[in-house]
């Protein structure tokens, strides 16, 4: 009987698996749709701004048939959506190559700076979400409260100006800009970056660590756990066996969230310490108007968001026996 | 040595603070003594301390609340003196506990096995092989069903009464000495809570454990109980011995109690002689439910089947069911709120729109809906003025002066004082609650009150006040009222007719003067015969949630009898195949009923 | 006001500590450019990057121009504009969530999936999009914070609203026979204005963060008009010295996101243990 259940729960969480991807799909799709609309509503087009304002209509016509933009929208939202899919998004106006091309040099650097800083991030907010939680109303908490509620209002800039004065300019310990180049051994690129995970971090931890704790409490009044305070189990197995197995989807959907902010939240890091990553590779194409670059990099950031909640999702179909074994 | 008490508590003080921070008593001076095996009962409405006196007994207080004072002695443990860490020793070892609503009290995502032998595993007193084994074996004296295999089982895939059974175990999996059951059985059906008290009284009670049972209920502790000791506000009123304070209680507000418990039967009013025109409510064949109508008519999830009803004007009309049963859905039908998936329901000989789209304002105000929890039914974000005062705007386009002097009229017609007008939601007891959300519904005018529940979330006294002033108001205003209730002897001494519902099917409908004389359907039978009486020994005499006899595997005609798998009175061959007839049930002077059922006057009689 | 008063005295330290601030820069929004020393373009002292001095109490920026008037000038920017832009995230939001809880599935289902698929690009993309469509005049940066901010509140505000229209008082004032209008602005709304007050300060922490970034990179506020993030950007040469003009806006930004955060954390009825 157990054992026929839990096959068909398997099945079911299967199914539920499937159907959350799918939807995922579907949700980015809708995104490229929007954004291409969003690009698209651009004064002026591509056409004029390679030519300039001098150009002759005649001129400006000819590079619009060219460049297809006279085709209607459709044919050339499926003409892009094509691109993206097979791994070639456009050609980059200002750097004059493929847009794939000027991505691949980006992308490891913004993926090594995201999971360093998550490697960093999640030990530590863990350990003060749970043990806020634990603590609840007492010092600590009310402590770790103020400080991480501050930590998340924070400008980055702000934090990274004050690293710089503390590891520069003070110490003298790090460089204040972030070189990073392709034969670098660890120990020559750890300390490039020490200060973009350290400014990251700061606002990561503070927001996965409140979700945390916000998430473990939320369990802590339920009534089963008195039950096993008063069955007489130990207060740290509690949590350890009787709360985490509860509360283990919200918290990987705070990570999820935290990570995500990862990808956005490092535009103005890297902007600061010149790390050469993705997002301050999108920023360049917002203020040159690159588009086909700025839409590729913008479906990588949705799409890495999507493949986080992903994760989150599935994390809770599996964690809840109720879609587990039904 | 031997007259030593096991248990026994002195001058007990449990304090909280409120937000102000200042310290209060939320229980004082609280004595009891028992001997070893006794059960002693602590009896009390909501806010009386009792729950708050039985954690006492494991040494906890809730977040909060701080055992301030007084001595708590089990055994040889001075409770007051331990630390945590010896508390936790006796906790679910020498001590156990049993929760009030097993359903949230076992941890969702772990198995039944898991939790139940967990603490014989954390005070190391066997091997998890003999735990389980020890586990098994109490699930069958525990009658739950696969004793073998229920322990793989999750929370959400077994019922309440189960894993109450379940919550039990798991307290005697380690022997203890003392056993506290928080109103163990009072989330639970009635006819679920027969058979928990019986599992209860056969397994832990007669293990010789020590027991404290925590309850509203008068007549369950009837059952259990060797001593009773009453509490009001924190404080006791009266203590004593199981047999005294149920028979001779000396304290007036242990009487008052006893007499909520027993709703007095009202005398039907005679009804004005009209002209057989159309009753002011009729039900005909709706079926209605949740989710997509299928080829058969039926929704996805079909919740009522086939319903038939009359109220007539000034009339009352109880129905009765189990949670689960539908009962409230014939309310939502008849509002509007849901429209049925096939069937009528008419007002006055009209049919009325099936859904609230195309229902005119004086339909809308001719039908009020009162429902079970006015903490939910008030919107807390207006006064009492406002709240009686917009169905007067609404509905007769009152306004200013008069429709404040008209609010005073309602207030002063619920008997609650006219300085209550400004008042916000938040303000009022739970009774003053129920009475606003009455007087709202009065306030349209209206010929016809459907009240889901309305005494359920409320204390035995203050609901019973609540019948009275119903019953009052019925005769006053001859407005129709459809009294919807779990609770079968409410509903049989406030209402005209009444009518049976089992899992979205009526079974038997009736005037109340049918429901008093058998023969009954089999689950009317069994929904009267679990009703607790309050003397000693009822538990023992009381035949209902016998075993239904065994039978083959059932057919698969969507009509067969839905009570089919729980009745006492099945017949193999018959009610497992061929659909149930609705036919009548002569009951001499009584009166008639119908019931749904193969079973004719005779062969229902020895039930 | 009396009654505000005592809210406030009850209010635990924290609150007090992020009241304060709330009310000290919405003081200086108000009236900082009256109080500023000099002229917000003018070049005043004698050297770029001065350090603090009783001319200068903030010292002078990369063109020797003084921090404190352009401080004072740059929050009515910063304030004003996310103020703007959080009103009017959190009014559109709300009535989306409203008309999505009253109208039944035809108006939710298609409403909420657009929303979720807007929420599931991230905010700073979003607006980076937007900005480089659209441009950063004053009125556009207003409107993108508050479009990239009403998915958000949507999705709190609906979550509230649909809870709330399951409740026994709605479900009785649909059985009255009252119209949609008045269920969402009369039984639903009122119950939802604690949360949506918390959900406003959040929205207006995150649009300060970001115009203040967009200002950072370039993207928002443009010359001549400085907001705080601009003056971070103008000065960002001064980042190696570690000079007072780059952490001072910083700072006011930092202080002023905080207070309101705080402030938020301490109202009543915020689950926070006990």
């Amino acid at each position: 009987m157990a054992g026929a259940s839990s096959q068909s729960g398997m099945k079911a969480a299967l199914t539920l698996t499937t159907q959350r991807f799918a939807s995922s799909l579907l949700t980015l799709l809708l995104v490229s749709v929007t954004i291409f609309v969003i690009a698209q509503l651009l004064p002026g087009d591509a056409a004029q701004e390679a030519l300039g304002q001098s150009a002759t209509a005649e001129q400006i016509a000819a590079l619009r048939h060219e460049m297809g933009l006279d085709r209607p929208a459709y044919v050339r939202y499926a003409d892009w959506l094509g691109g993206m899919v097979s791994g070639n998004p456009g050609q980059s106006m200002v750097a004059n190559m493929p847009v794939a091309e000027v991505i691949a040099e980006r992308l490891p650097n913004s993926l090594l700076l995201a999971a360093l800083t998550a490697l960093v991030a999640v030990p530590v907010a863990l350990a003060i979400g749970i043990g806020s939680a634990m603590n609840r109303g007492g010092r600590i908490d009310r402590a770790l409260n103020i400080a991480t509620l501050s930590m998340v209002a924070v400008p980055e800039f702000l934090v990274a100006t004050i690293a710089v004065l503390i590891f520069s300019v003070k110490l003298r310990w790090l460089p204040s800009i972030a070189l990073v180049s392709d034969d670098m051994t660890w120990g020559e690129y750890l300390p490039g970056v020490a200060m973009p995970i350290l400014t990251l971090s700061v606002v990561v931890i503070a927001q996965m660590a409140r979700m945390t704790r916000a998430a473990v409490i939320d369990q802590m009044d339920r009534p089963y756990v008195e039950m096993a305070v008063l069955k007489g189990v130990a207060p740290v197995q509690v949590v350890l066996k009787h709360i985490m197995p509860n509360a283990i989807a919200p918290i990987v959907n705070a990570m999820a969230l935290s990570l995500s902010y990862l990808l956005g939240g490092a535009v103005i890091v890297e902007t600061i310490f010149n790390y050469p990553g993705l997002a301050s590779l999108m920023v360049n194409a917002v203020t040159s108007r690159d588009m086909p670059l700025l839409q590729a990099c913008a479906m990588i950031f949705c799409a890495a968001y999507l493949l986080l909640m992903l994760i989150a999702d599935v994390t809770a179909i599996l964690a809840n026996p109720r879609l587990r074994a039904q | 040595m031997s007259d030593r008490p096991h248990v026994e508590v002195q001058g007990l003080v449990v304090t909280a603070r409120n937000p102000a921070g200042e310290t209060f008593p939320i229980v004082s001076g609280i004595d009891f003594a028992l001997k070893r095996g006794e059960v002693l009962a602590l009896i009390g409405e909501s806010g009386s301390g009792k729950t708050t006196i039985a954690l006492t007994l494991l040494g906890h207080a809730r977040p909060g609340a701080t055992i301030a004072g007084g001595s708590i002695r089990v055994g040889d443990a001075e409770l007051t003196k331990l630390d945590r860490g010896a508390l936790a020793q006796l906790r679910g070892n020498r001590i156990a506990y049993i929760a009030q609503s097993a359903a949230s009290a076992f941890n969702p995502s772990r198995t039944i096995m898991d939790q139940v032998v967990e603490p014989a595993m954390i005070h190391r007193l066997m091997s998890r092989a003999a735990a389980e084994r020890k586990a098994v074996d109490l699930f069958r004296a525990l009658a739950l069903p696969f004793p073998d295999t229920i322990g793989a089982r999750y929370p959400h895939q077994l019922s309440g009464g189960q894993l109450q059974r379940l919550m039990a175990a798991m307290a005697l999996i380690t022997d203890p000495e003392l056993v506290i059951l928080d109103e163990p059985t009072t989330a639970l059906d009635v006819t679920t809570q027969i058979e928990v008290l019986r599992a209860f009284k056969a397994v832990v009670l007669e293990r010789g454990a020590t027991a404290i049972y925590v309850s509203h209920d008068l007549a369950v502790v009837a059952q259990m109980a060797d001593q009773i000791v009453v509490l009001n506000h924190g404080r006791i009123r009266e203590a004593g011995a199981a047999a005294q304070i149920l028979h001779a209680p000396a304290d007036d507000y242990t009487r008052t109690l006893m007499a909520a418990a027993r709703p007095a039967i009202r005398p039907i009013p005679a009804k004005a002689d009209l002209p057989a025109a159309a009753p002011l409510l009729e039900i005909r064949n709706v079926t209605a439910g949740y989710g997509k109508i299928g080829k058969d008519g039926l929704p996805r999830v079909p919740v009522l089947r086939d319903i038939n009803l009359t109220i007539e004007r000034g009339g009352t009309l109880g129905v009765i069911g189990e949670s689960g049963s539908g009962k409230s859905t014939i309310a939502r039908v008849i509002a509007g709120l849901l429209p049925p998936a096939s069937g009528q329901v008419l007002l006055d000989g009209e049919p009325l729109p099936p859904g609230l789209d195309g229902r005119s304002r004086e339909q809308f105000r001719r039908i009020q809906l009162v429902f079970q929890n006015a903490d939910t039914a008030l919107n807390p974000a207006h006064s009492v003025g406002q709240i009686l005062a917009r169905p007067l705007a609404f509905y007769a386009g009152l306004k200013g002066n008069a429709a404040h002097l008209r609010v005073l009229e309602l207030l002063d017609l619920i008997r609650l004082p006219a300085s209550l007008i400004d008042r916000n939601i938040g303000g009022l007891s739970g009774g003053q609650k129920q009475r606003v959300n009455l007087a709202r519904a009065l306030a349209a005018d209206p010929q016809i009150i459907l009240c889901d529940e309305v005494t359920s979330a409320l204390d035995t006294v203050v609901g019973a006040a609540i019948l009275e002033l119903m019953a009052e108001l019925r005769r006053e205003l001859g407005i129709a009222t459809m009294f919807i209730s779990h609770d079968i002897s409410t509903v049989r001494a406030i209402c005209d007719d009444i009518l049976v519902l089992y899992s979205g099917t009526m079974v038997e409908t009736g005037p109340r003067s049918a429901f008093a004389t058998a023969p009954f359907h089999p689950y009317t039978d069994l929904l009267i015969g679990s009703v607790p009486e309050m003397r000693a020994g009822w538990l023992e005499e009381s035949h209902a949630g016998a075993a239904p006899p065994p039978i083959g595997a059932a057919g698969d005609h969507p009509d067969l009898c839905r009570f089919l798998p729980r009745c006492a009175a099945r017949v193999d061959g018959l009610c497992n195949i061929t659909p149930p007839p609705r036919h009548g049930l002569d009951k001499g002077s009584a009166g008639a009923s119908r019931i749904l059922c193969h079973h004719g006057d005779e062969s229902l009689i020895p039930l | 006001m009396g009654a505000a008063f005592k809210r406030a005295k009850a209010l635990p330290m924290s609150g007090k500590v992020g009241l304060v601030l709330v009310i000290f820069w919405l003081a200086v929004a108000l009236f900082g450019p009256m109080l500023a020393p000099y002229p917000v373009g003018a070049f005043v002292a004698y050297d770029v990057f001065d350090g603090q001095s009783a001319a200068h109490w903030l010292g002078s920026d990369y063109l020797g121009r003084d921090v404190l008037s352009r401080l004072l000038s740059g929050a009515r920017y910063t304030v004003g504009l996310a103020a703007a832009a959080a009103l009017l995230a959190s009014a559109t939001g709300t009535a989306l969530a409203l008309t999505a809880a009253v109208g039944g599935a035809k108006v939710d289902e298609p409403l909420s999936r657009f929303m979720d698929m807007l929420i599931s690009i991230p905010s700073k993309i979003f607006s980076l999009v937007l900005v480089a469509a659209f441009g950063s005049s004053l009125p556009l940066l207003l409107l993108i914070a508050a479009i990239t901010y009403v998915p958000g509140n949507y999705r709190i505000a609906r979550a509230l609203a649909v809870n709330l229209a399951q409740m026994d008082y709605v479900q009785v004032a649909r059985a009255r026979g009252e119209g949609r209008f008045h269920i969402a602005i009369t039984e639903i709304l009122p119950n939802m204005i604690h949360p949506l007050l918390a959900d406003f300060g959040l929205r207006f922490v995150f649009i300060v963060l970001l115009l203040s970034g967009l200002s950072f990179l370039g993207l928002g506020v443009q010359p001549p008009d400085a907001d705080l993030g601009s003056l971070v950007r103008e000065n960002i040469s001064g980042l190696g010295e570690g000079a007072l003009a780059i952490l001072a806006p910083a700072v006011a930004i930092a202080t002023l996101t905080v207070g309101v955060n705080l402030l938020i954390d301490a109202l009543p009825g915020r689950g926070k243990g006990r």
